[in-house]
């Protein structure tokens, strides 16, 4: 648990009876305390939570092939994607939290869904390695982050198409999960650490969260004008001069 | 050792859309009642405001409201020669967890089913013949009546305040409604929702085609509304965070924003959260509840002895808790004997994404809301003869605007690669004018003998007690009803002016890792005979008469719309029989 969410479970149960995660009896009102309950976290710069060095070079790497930079909008590597699936691999995602995770594991029919003994953690930790060695073995010793932007699309087409077989972990696994992950860092709220400075949303005329479009559900086949907001507000909302 | 508490007189199990409803009711008959909820109380203004309950990734991807398998899942498996392996991360449906349930974070689509739908093997039978039902499909009546249901449909409704347009009141066919809805004593409470640019075309191409489109019923209010228990809802504002989500408006109709707050002024009602009730315990003769028994989240066991015991834990978990508590028979696919896990089923949903000129068409996609969209029924039920395609069943299928969010709602053309340059450029061009309904085809499935829930040898939860086992697949009734109305619902696409109509049929095997809807239904069935149902038609348990069931199921099958409108109505159908018959008198109600 972090600090800070730790702090304020304390609080609350000193406070009251109702913490969100402790059974209760509740009787005549309806359980209340003047802040969120679960407020979101936000994710900010700074060292990798997860990733080596070198995961880290080959992750940017990555998510810059899954969705590349272009005149009009940066690619993944600027807009955040390896920072955001950083910061969740170092959280319950990355730990599979949640999950069932209770044997016996039987491999079964597609259709009866993922039944890897793997946490999203080691997937990523077993599959860069994997990447790594496998670029490696056929580009005279360079890892994946070294070889050219062909180069390395043509590595991660081969990993899509199953070609690429890695030690002790399903190599096509790992792409499906780059393929769900990356685009998250590109499209989510940026308080998660992708979607820097709102890129993602800017690129398709998403508008984030301003939850009230009373004033346009009847203009059809109009635009909507009005720039992203995200959860953290919006850049512009800081004046320039009290940014740190 | 379980810790005894003292007695009440009624204990409801799961505190969500059905359990309220019953709370509300027999409270008001002056009974002590306590719900207990396995999952945490949950309020608007703490647990999802506005300034953060639009987080796609935290709600929609993670689903932090709902439950979480390694508290409790199932196995899967499609086939009974298969070995079922349990679902570790949810796929094909999302159970709820939590004060509200699936009001909580549902669209509030609010349907009620056809009159047909409740006498559906006589009816079917009757128009087109024994033989034309496939061997192994099992669907029953229901043992009650769409016109004994009707006041209790309109209580819904007008507790929930939903938006929409009447199309049969109380017989007479109105213009711009459904005009294939059972006859309504009034009409909603509410206006329908304005419509967004895409369902208005959607309206318009289905007119052209002969159909008679109508506004989707919503419980996303369209204006202001107080409700008869004197809670008030604000208007929906169309923030495109509905399903998933809850809502930081008070404008989704949800035991929250239409019950809790004068349920629990009740001095006569309490709730207990975070405590999982983990059975149900009976007497000696295994004819009479004795309360429940639950476990809190500090591992604390407690028991809870009352009179009468309701469940309303969901449909999975009410079949789950009927066979750990061994009530009932539990059903025996290969002899074809016993009551609960039976008929289980679920729906048949597929879609259509279409791609329009970005020059022409801007969608504005996230203008949206759970419930907001047109709709036609020419396709459900019986609606329509079926005596040419050789399947039965049906659906409603719609323009229904449900999101534009980035992470789920960026379609891109058949044949674009899944990533690079192109896949970028892609979601960048069809963002704004592509369409892919939130709800498209929304179909029936039918029961069958090998379709069916009971205990798994193998898998077991955190306290060690087997998993429920579901066995489920798609037959070919509901793959060629499937490609019936995919095929209807595409050609309305084409008619409001696509250039590319791609379509997403419903294709077995049932696949439990895609999203399908959080309908399922079955298992502990209402009906009219013992040897066939695990409830009679007031959803009592034949086997222990001081236990209702309450839930979708009671449903003998699944029909071609979203199911909470009827179980709901069953709800309030329920108490009142509690009410009116089992308090003056407890015992069995049927030939009692
Ligand atoms: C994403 C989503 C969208 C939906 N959209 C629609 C829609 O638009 N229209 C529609 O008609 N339906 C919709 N539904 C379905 C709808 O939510 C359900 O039909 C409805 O909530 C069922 O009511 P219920 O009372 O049977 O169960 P719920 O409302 O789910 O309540 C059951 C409660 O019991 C609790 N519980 C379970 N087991 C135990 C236990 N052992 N001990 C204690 N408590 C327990 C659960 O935590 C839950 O709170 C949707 C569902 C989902 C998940
Ligand atoms: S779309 Fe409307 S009803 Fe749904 S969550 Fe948003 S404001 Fe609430």
């Amino acid at each position: 648990m972090r600090r800070r969410s730790f702090l304020l479970s304390l609080a609350a149960s000193l406070v009251s009876t109702t913490s969100l995660s402790r059974a209760a009896l509740i009787h005549d009102r309806v359980p209340w305390a003047p802040h969120p309950n679960s407020a979101p976290e936000m994710e900010r710069l700074g060292p990798w939570q997860f990733f080596t060095a070198d995961e880290a070079r080959a992750m940017e790497a990555i998510v810059d092939r899954i969705i590349p930079p272009d005149p009009e909008t940066p690619g993944g590597k600027e807009a955040g994607c390896a920072v955001f699936i950083d910061r969740q691999l170092k959280g319950g995602y990355g730990a599979n939290e949640g999950l069932y995770t209770l044997g016996p594991y039987i491999k079964g029919a597609k259709e009866q869904g993922p039944q890897s003994q793997l946490s999203h953690a080691e997937l990523y930790r077993k599959g860069l390695a994997g990447l790594d060695t496998f670029c490696r073995s056929s580009h005279g010793g360079k890892p994946f982050a070294e070889l050219s932007t062909d180069e390395q699309d043509a590595a991660l087409k081969k990993v899509e198409a199953g070609e690429a077989k890695f030690d002790g972990v399903d190599g096509q696994g790992f792409f499906s999960a780059l393929l769900k992950d990356v685009p998250e860092g590109f499209f989510s709220d940026p308080i998660h650490g992708g979607n820097r400075d709102m890129v993602g949303w800017k690129m398709i005329g998403f508008p984030g969260i301003r939850y009230d479009y009373r004033d346009w559900v009847k203009r059809h086949n109009e635009r909507y004008p009005y720039p992203p907001v995200s959860i953290a507000g919006r850049a512009d909302w800081t004046p320039k001069n009290r940014e740190r | 050792m379980a810790r005894k508490l003292p007695r009440k007189d009624v204990v409801i199990v799961g505190l969500g859309w059905t359990g309220s409803i019953m709370a509300y009711e027999i409270a008001g008959a002056g009974l002590d009642v306590v719900a207990i909820e396995r999952g945490p109380w949950r309020n608007t203004a703490t647990d999802f405001p506005p300034g953060y309950a639009a987080d796609e990734l935290r709600y929609r991807i993670r689903h932090e409201l709902f439950l979480r398998p390694d508290q409790t899942t199932f196995t899967f498996r499609n086939k009974m020669s298969q070995t079922a392996l349990p679902i570790r991360s949810w796929g094909a449906f999302m159970p709820p967890n939590g004060v509200g349930g699936g009001g909580v974070h549902w669209n509030a689509e609010t349907w009620r089913f056809l009159p047909s739908d409740f006498v559906l093997r006589k009816h079917l039978t009757e128009r087109y013949g024994a033989n034309f039902l496939p061997e192994d499909m099992t669907i029953q009546d229901w043992g009650i009546t769409y016109d004994e249901l009707e006041p209790h449909y309109d209580r819904f409704e007008y507790l929930c305040g939903t938006s929409g347009q009447a199309g049969n009141v109380k017989g007479k066919i109105i213009e711009g409604g459904n005009p294939f809805e059972g006859p309504r004593s009034r009409p909603y409470p509410n206006p329908p929702q304005d419509q967004p640019f895409s369902p208005t075309l959607f309206a318009k191409a289905a007119h052209d085609l002969g159909y008679k489109p109508f506004p989707q019923p919503s419980g996303n209010m369209s204006r202001a509304y107080q409700n008869p228990l004197g809670v008030r809802l604000g208007p929906c504002t169309y923030c495109g965070f509905c399903e998933w989500f809850g809502c930081g408006n008070y404008s989704k109709a949800s035991p929250q924003t239409t019950i809790l707050p004068a349920l629990i002024r009740k001095p006569n009602f309490s709730a207990r959260d975070n405590s999982e009730v983990v059975r149900i315990d009976l007497d000696g003769t295994g004819k009479r509840a004795t309360g429940v028994t639950f476990v809190d989240t500090d591992g604390n066991e407690w028991e809870q002895p009352a009179d009468l015991v309701v469940l309303s834990a969901y449909t999975i978990f009410n079949v789950q808790l009927l066979l750990l508590s061994g009530i009932g028979k539990p059903y025996d696919a290969q002899a074809n004997t016993g009551v609960i896990g039976r008929n289980f089923t679920h729906q048949t949903t597929s879609d259509v994404v279409s791609f329009f000129d970005p020059a022409k068409f801007v969608f504005n996609p996230f203008i949206a809301s759970g419930a907001i969209g047109t709709c036609i029924d020419e396709f459900n039920g019986d609606n329509f003869d079926h005596g040419p395609h050789g399947f039965v069943g049906g659906g409603y299928m719609g323009q229904v605007q449900t999101n534009g969010r980035p992470i789920e709602t960026t379609p891109v053309p058949p044949g674009t690669p899944l990533w690079g340059a192109q896949w970028k450029k892609a979601v960048k061009e069809n963002y704004q004018s592509a369409l892919k309904p939130g709800t498209g085809v929304h179909g029936s499935m039918y029961s069958y003998r090998d379709v069916y829930v009971d205990l798994d040898p193998t898998y077991k939860d955190r306290f060690g007690r087997p998993l429920a086992r579901i066995t489920m697949d798609f037959h070919d009734n509901e793959i060629k009803q499937n490609k019936f109305l995919t095929d209807k619902f595409a050609e309305i696409f084409q008619a409001m002016g696509a250039r590319q109509v791609h379509k997403e049929y419903r294709k077995g095997p049932y696949d439990i890792t895609k999203y399908q809807t959080t309908h399922l239904c079955g298992g502990a069935i209402m009906g009219t005979d013992p040897a066939t149902s695990a409830l009679n038609r007031y959803l009592q348990s034949w086997d222990v008469p001081n236990l209702f069931v309450l839930g979708a199921s009671a449903f003998p099958q699944n029909a071609g719309y979203n199911p909470t409108g009827t179980v709901a109505a069953l709800a309030y159908w329920a108490a009142d029989a509690i009410h009116g018959k089992y308090l003056k008198n407890p015992g069995q109600l049927i030939n009692g």
